[in-house]
């Protein structure tokens, strides 16, 4: 009969009118932003540089090894290496970046450099609310603005972080055993080799 | 079964009157309905349309130069942003595409997931692409509100699994980026447990409509000669009366484990197209159930691909899948170095969209944005 | 009088009590000029809540809330949408006929105003008693029609000038229905004047009240009509001429502004007096749906029945999309035609057949077969139905 699929549509959509009163499901929107929708874990926006400690610049993961560098898609990290070295978590000399500048209105959020990264230095966060009124520089971070505490991280991404933290700490320990047993070795050696021949002393004027 | 059309010359439609001059109308490239940034340079008689000119690359962005001067991971965010609906169905062709290349096998694990994924994405796409034409169709938004609604609850489903709603960037050459996270599964079989009663309510909603039948039935015919011809994939060419379904046809990924079936059109018109892809739509439903019943332990990823540094040996692979717009290549020539020599997308959408001319033709101007958006195109593909 | 009367006649009290301080020559024109600032001030007031009850009522539809950010519950949204159309630029065509351009709006919304002048919106409570009331609207009615194809004429734009020629043969070819349909009611009541017509209507039979809308013949009438208004005043189904998605913009592209406002609010107002017209015609106006609930004054229930044809309006609004042109006049000449003329044959066999149930079987039996016979008609000359659909192998 002419109307019958015209009816069921009107009662319908009569039915998530009155639903849209009761129940959750049929009023799916939060008033952004007084109200917001819980964050989900995994996100993901934009990277930062995670460092260990409270002093960024002294306790910084990222030793400048470039590979970030040359596997992001946009190429939207600049790298500059140092010409010193400072110990990192292991104790090992290391060079760190003098300049590490990601643009922000370039990066894609792929998460490529967080992949590829050998050493857990770089991560992604989850702030999206980054708009500036600076249109040229203001969305070019710099390491400054691009470090963030481990702690931070743990709050952002628990799982990961706590997944992190547990490879590091292993990772510590190897390098902690094998100096150790590098140490006994040598120290091993030393005790099975002859006493090192005096050098003759040279004569004055002779 | 459709046979070769040796020489095909779309039909002319002569205008009424002599001496009478055309009305040369552009619809966009700024146009409500016109699904992104994209040209159609009609000239009507009245109200039918004679002639019809689509012009587009507007939203050109060199994605084939990129994925040839960046490696072959770099390219692979760049996948998503071609159909942009669909990030997982991009990202999956591509992989297929490079493991054809590698010779890389991909684990049970990462294909249940590749599964899963890929038809979760097929729900959401073919929910989206109806809101859509009922939206053009003037009915206010109301449906295409609705498949928002289930499309919201997909998308945050993707972004626990992916961490991005829509650029996922999720599948790998070998198998799976990351870890499934805990619970996810339940999640997803919780949400394939609700998609039923919303398809149900957008049938209620719209099959028996007589308004849409009036609008759409009869409107925009393709014929399935024609259609074979012109290398239409998808549901446009199912809706024509073809029976072509990749995941049937190539047996990629593990699809012949799931029983599913694919429906057909006999008209060809605006009005089966729109069923056809309620119907894949519960189809895929159906996988979905199959499918997340057995998702094996075990690894994600082929333990020995590489990450960086992926330097297949050369040669040259063609790989498809079966997306929600229709057939989704990539064909990829290796010469050995860490970049592709040729990369080259085989857009569904720009396939789907030669037919458009003849679709139109003789037809009223008010059905050419219908019949546009019964192509279900995203201008991410077309124009790459 | 007891307080109900009082009550229900409040306005009119106030009405004399106001001409009680003019001179006995000038009453009846203050009279008249105090009923004419009621409507202007009520109607126009309904339209601004019609256009938030709209908005909020369209979005719970679809899962959302609608607009709440001004004022409570977004209630005093219309007030920002006013002074928006007032502060943007007003733009006139430089080829287009100043004259023209200017007079369009005006002349929708002056006509428009002029229909609510028959319209019963309580007991005693009408602006000229008119015996020819419903002819007096109608034509009316039609000038609105004119000042659409002034708008499109004078923006010398070839899509504004088609989107008006549209949208006025969309109007002219239900003019035919909407007269037809409501002519069962003035048959019935065997007067033209829209007083009359709600006086016949308001006496009840037990409970149950003797709106024409009640019998075959009335509901018939009554659906008719609300169809033919609707394509009348351009609303969803109808409303094409002014569809966005549509490639032709429609008759007010070049209006902005102040201009722009005049136009919809004209739109919405025509709206509410087909509405109220409708609800004079069959709802029996101000008359109340059951006896006991007479207490309730006459222009309450008016408001309430107003508000129920908006309720109804914006909820198809909310759900179906839009026919095409041709579909529309297709629809008005093979369809809404045959049924409003059967109509009246009902309409007259039901007279002849006298009291009894078997008028009410005959009658409703005759109008059913025809609808389905019409619409089975309607439907199998495009070759539309549901399909059903084969799966591969």
């Amino acid at each position: 009969m002419l109307g019958e699929g015209m009816l069921k549509g009107l009662a319908e959509t009569a039915k998530n009118f009155a639903g849209s009163f009761v129940s959750k499901e049929r009023l799916t929107t939060v008033q952004y932003p007084e109200e917001r929708i819980a964050p989900i874990e995994n996100t993901r926006d934009f990277p930062f540089l995670v460092y260990d400690g409270d002093d960024a610049m002294a306790g910084l993961r990222c030793v400048a090894c470039q590979i970030c560098e040359k596997e992001c898609p946009p190429k939207c990290i600049y790298i500059v290496k140092s010409t010193d070295k400072k110990p990192d978590f292991v104790g090992k000399m290391q060079i760190y970046p003098a300049r590490f500048d990601i643009d922000i209105s370039v990066c894609m959020s792929c998460q490529i450099c967080v992949e590829v990264c050998p050493f857990e230095a770089i991560k992604m966060d989850t702030e999206f609310e980054l708009s500036t009124t600076d249109r040229f520089g203001g969305l070019l971070y710099d390491r400054e603005q691009l470090s963030r505490s481990n702690e931070h991280y743990h709050k952002i991404h628990p799982t990961e972080a706590a997944e992190v933290d547990a490879r590091l700490a292993e990772e510590k320990a190897k390098a902690e055993a094998k100096a150790k047993a590098a140490a006994e070795a040598a120290a091993a050696k030393a005790a099975a080799a002859p006493a090192p021949k005096e050098a003759p002393a040279k004569e004055p004027g002779a | 079964m459709a046979t070769a059309l040796k020489s095909y010359r779309p039909p002319v439609i002569e205008p009424s009157e002599e001496g009478d001059e055309l009305l040369e109308v552009a619809m966009g490239p700024h146009h409500p309905s016109t699904h992104g940034v994209f040209r159609m340079d009609v000239a009507l008689d009245g109200e039918r349309v004679i002639r019809l000119k689509p012009v587009f690359g507007y939203l050109h962005r060199n994605h084939e130069k990129i994925a040839e001067t960046a490696s072959y991971l770099a390219a692979m965010p760049y996948t998503d942003r071609l159909d942009y609906f669909c990030s997982l169905t991009n990202n999956w062709a591509y992989a297929l595409a490079v493991e054809k290349l590698a010779g890389i096998e991909v684990p049970e694990r990462a294909e249940y997931i590749r599964v899963i994924t890929a038809e979760l994405t097929r729900v959401q796409n073919h929910a989206s692409a109806i809101g859509f034409l009922l939206q053009e169709m003037g009915a206010s938004g109301t449906p295409l509100m609705y498949a928002f609604r289930e499309r919201e609850k997909i998308l945050d489903l993707f972004e626990e699994l992916t961490g991005s709603r829509m650029m996922c960037n999720y599948m790998r050459f070998g198998g799976c980026r990351v870890e499934l996270p805990k619970g996810w599964l339940e999640r997803v079989r919780t949400l394939v447990d609700g998609l039923p009663k919303f398809l149900d309510e957008t049938e209620a909603l719209l099959t028996g409509n007589e308004i849409l039948m009036a609008r759409t039935q009869g409107v925009g015919v393709l014929k399935p000669d024609l259609a074979v011809n012109a290398g239409v994939t998808g549901p446009m060419l199912r809706a024509a009366g073809v029976n072509y379904d990749i995941r049937k046809v190539d047996h990629y990924g593990i699809y012949d484990r799931f029983k599913f079936r694919v429906p057909l059109g006999d008209h060809g018109d605006i009005y089966d197209r729109y069923m056809i892809r309620v119907l894949e739509a519960r189809e895929s439903i159906e996988i979905l159930k199959q499918a997340l019943k057995d998702v094996p332990a075990g690894p994600i990823m082929d333990p020995k691909s590489k990450i960086r540094g992926f330097r297949p040996k050369a040669g040259e692979a063609y790989g498809r899948i079966e997306a929600p717009k229709g057939e989704l290549g990539f064909y990829l020539i290796s010469d050995g170095t860490g970049n592709p020599y040729r990369y080259r997308v085989r857009p569904p959408s720009l396939i789907n969209l030669t037919v458009l001319e003849d679709m139109c033709l003789g037809q009223n101007v008010a059905d050419v944005v219908l019949i546009f958006g019964s192509v279900d195109i995203v201008l991410g593909e077309v124009d790459r | 009088m007891s307080l109900t009367a009082k009550l229900d006649q409040i306005f009119v009290l106030l009405q004399h009590w106001i001409s009680g301080f003019f001179p006995l020559w000038l009453q009846p024109a203050v009279g008249t000029i105090l009923a004419v600032i009621a409507i202007v001030a009520t109607f126009p007031g309904i339209f601004a809540v019609t256009t938030v009850l709209e908005r909020k009522g369209l979005g719970r539809m679809q899962n959302r809330l609608g607009p709440n950010r001004v004022g409570p519950l977004g209630l005093l949204q219309p007030v920002a949408d006013g002074i928006k159309s007032l502060t943007k630029e007003d733009i006139v065509p430089a080829s287009a006929d100043a004259v023209v351009h200017f007079l369009a709006p005006v002349v929708l919304v002056a006509a428009i105003f002029l229909g609510f002048a028959v319209l019963p919106v309580g007991r005693n409570m009408v602006l000229m008693n008119m015996d020819a009331g419903l002819l007096f609207f109608f034509a009316i009615g039609a000038s609105t029609e004119l000042s659409i194809f002034m708008a499109g004429w004078s923006s010398r734009n070839k899509y504004s000038l088609l989107g008006a020629m549209r949208a006025v043969a969309q109007m002219i070819s239900y003019e035919v229905p909407l007269l037809l349909s409501s002519v069962v009611a003035v048959m019935m009541t065997g007067s033209l004047s829209t007083v009359k017509i709600v006086e016949a209507q308001s006496g009840f039979t037990g409970i149950f009240p003797h709106w024409y809308v009640f019998t075959p013949w009335g509901f018939a009438g009554f659906v008719l009509f609300v169809i033919a208004a609707l394509a009348e005043t351009n609303r969803s189904p109808f409303d094409l001429p002014e569809g966005e998605s549509e490639l032709v913009a429609g008759y007010f592209t070049e209006y902005s502004g102040f201009k722009f406002a005049l136009f919809f609010l004209g739109e919405y107002l025509g709206m509410l007096s087909i509405a109220g017209f409708g609800i004079t015609l069959f709802l029996g106006g101000w008359g109340a749906p059951f006896s006991f609930l007479g207490f309730v004054p006459s222009w309450g229930w008016f408001f309430v029945k107003l508000f129920g044809a908006i309720a109804f309006f914006i909820w198809l609004r909310g759900t179906l999309p839009r026919l095409r042109q041709d579909q529309l006049m297709n629809f008005a000449w093979k369809f809404m035609l045959p049924m409003t003329l059967l109509n009246l044959l009902v309409a007259g066999a039901w007279r002849f057949l006298g009291e009894g149930w078997s008028r009410w079987v005959v009658c409703s039996a005759v109008l059913l077969l025809a609808y389905v016979l019409l619409g089975r008609v309607l439907m199998r000359k495009q070759n539309l139905g549901p399909r059903s659909y084969r799966y591969a192998d």
